[in-house]
């Protein structure tokens, strides 16, 4: 590590043993940091990947992600081959269980063989267990999002394919009756997902028949907004209990001292 | 016939396991074996008997992950295996990333490359302790196992499993870095896996003793040897490979024409002057 070249060992004194011992030192720990930061760069990259969907089960991804040992028993056990682990060239976090449902959904296997063999606990059980029983309605893989501009029923044309294919049938997708204005005499039915029945499972997104398919799965937190502490369904005893935990914080705004033709023309340069 | 065994059977050996276990990996995932399922990260085998690596499950504790009871068991199971028979047997008789370090060292031997690059090699040994020690602190900093995310190992057998993707590059990087970079550059320089199991592999039992009253100074024994600094003892003293750094894959036993090398385990109890 510390060879001095030959012309300087002519012009100059060799380096102490203590020199020597503290050079190569602040070298380790100068090279480490450097590592340090490009490894850490690269792996805050790499697993940033908020469009990936889980298998059943799945830990938050914050805590999956440092859970999941990337054996690929998960993947092994589904009988569908719906489950892959990412590839180098995938560009989801290497070696984790993923599912595009397009391609094979997840078709909620009643006895979810991909959860228990888990080594890791990555797949969490109890998150898919209703009184100590395994039961694959309550997962929770994602979330089906209709774009109803694609959405062929909402055109008026008669499609049920994804209400059809969905395993909760009538609890996860309802279809909502409207009157047609455009022929007078006909009806749409629209495809609704019920966002606290959907498990996710991408079985509506394999059946969608337009092209590119006009519902299809996200992560929850993907596809999902949030109402925040501010506004409350005051007629709903359950979501009032959410304004126990919510603190207080006023604000104030400070009072122009501008008159008030000019408060209200004040930065208007903005529009042009 | 004799001699090709001679020379070369515990080479042959070694890839039969090496290859023997990435083909039960691969049935497990392909047509449904069950004798050896998941991967080198985790697996079952004979759908009993957990096996996990401590290495990953050691990034894991750094990141914060409660570590379930199967993955304690399986870390348990490796690591007395691995205490038993030598920690960096695992490299040189489980890891298939050794198939492609040792064909980069056989080239560099071949084509001479070692000649022209001069004796010096540009990196420490060492380095591998201190990416051992920078990846759990990057587990415990960022909350995510740090080299699992990077690890060309993992990519190695996870892909001859699951599928390669460009994990075909990772293998063709290290190829390269090793012909041409850094003389056993990856395995024993980088590899902060092989650190780890170096440090289990102190402790281990089964050793390669030197018996200097047989040696003739030939040194086939350092010219083979991917790790050559734990053979300093070679003609100068009878003393066992005590370093960790050893992978117990036994070229020097075979290589040595002279029986100055072999296997053995190595007494606890009554050996005190060797420094066990």
């Amino acid at each position: 590590m510390s060879e001095s070249r030959p012309e300087n060992k002519k012009k100059k004194q060799p380096l102490s043993d203590r020199r020597k011992f503290i050079l190569n030192m602040a070298r380790g720990a100068g090279l480490a940091t450097m590592g340090g930061f490009i490894w850490s760069a690269y792996v805050d990259e790499v697993t940033a990947s908020p469009l990936t969907l889980r298998p059943p089960g799945a830990l938050a991804e914050n805590d999956f992600l440092k859970t999941c040992i990337k054996c690929g028993l998960c993947v092994e056990a589904c009988p569908y081959d719906t489950l892959l682990l990412a590839k180098p060239g995938d560009n989801k976090p290497l070696g984790t269980p993923y599912f595009v449902p397009r391609d094979i959904p997840c078709y909620m296997c009643p006895d979810i063989p991909c959860v228990p063999v888990c080594p890791t606990g990555a797949l969490d059980e109890t998150s898919v267990s209703t009184d100590g029983v395994l039961d694959i309605n309550v997962a929770d893989m994602g979330l089906a999002v209709v774009d109803d501009n694609s959405c062929i029923a909402f055109w008026g044309i008669q499609c049920d394919a994804c209400y059809r294919a969905c395993p909760l049938l009538g609890e996860a997708i309802t279809i909502e009756y409207e009157k047609n204005e455009r022929t007078g005499k006909h009806a749409f039915m629209k495809p609704v997902v019920q966002t606290d029945v959907c498990t996710g499972c991408g079985m509506c997104e394999k059946a969608c028949v337009t092209e590119k398919p006009a519902i299809f799965i996200l992560p929850r937190e993907v596809a999902e907004g949030k109402a925040g502490d501010y506004y409350i369904k005051g007629w709903d005893k359950e979501d009032e209990k959410r304004l126990e935990n919510a603190t207080a914080e006023t604000t104030t705004t400070n009072l122009s001292k501008k008159s008030a033709m000019d408060s209200l023309n004040d930065g208007l340069e903005d529009l042009y | 016939m004799a001699t090709l065994w001679n020379n070369y059977r515990y080479l042959i050996l070694r890839r039969m396991t090496q290859i023997g276990l990435m083909v039960l990996y691969f049935g497990a995932n392909a047509w449904g074996w069950t004798i050896l399922m998941g991967n080198l990260s985790s697996s079952i085998f004979l759908d009993f008997v957990p096996m996990s690596d401590p290495y990953a499950a050691l990034q894991m504790l750094a990141a914060g992950a409660v570590l379930a009871t199967d993955l304690l068991i399986g870390v348990a199971v490796v690591t007395i295996f691995y205490l038993l028979i030598g920690g960096r047997a695992f490299c040189s008789w489980v890891c298939p990333v050794n198939l492609i370090t040792d064909a980069a060292a056989m080239m560099r031997r071949v084509t001479g490359i070692d000649r022209i690059q001069g004796l010096k090699q540009p990196a420490s040994r060492q380095m591998r302790y201190w990416i051992l020690a920078l990846s759990l602190i990057i587990s415990f900093v960022m909350g995510i196992t740090a080299f699992e995310f990077i690890s060309p190992i993992s990519m190695v057998h996870r892909g001859i499993v699951f599928g390669l993707g460009f994990g075909w590059a990772a293998m063709l990087i290290i190829f390269l870095f090793d012909l041409f970079v850094l003389k056993n550059g990856w395995c024993g320089h980088i590899c902060p896996l092989g650190g780890f199991y170096s440090l289990v592999g102190k402790f281990s039992l089964i050793r390669v003793h030197h018996l200097e009253e047989n040696c003739t100074l030939c040194m086939k024994c350092k010219v083979v040897c991917p790790e050559s600094q734990v053979l300093h003892m070679v003609g100068k003293e009878s003393l066992p490979v005590i370093s960790g750094e050893c992978t117990n894959c036994a070229r020097c036993i075979e290589v040595c024409d002279d029986n100055a090398l072999e296997f053995s385990t190595r007494n606890y109890i009554n050996n005190k002057k060797t420094g066990e």
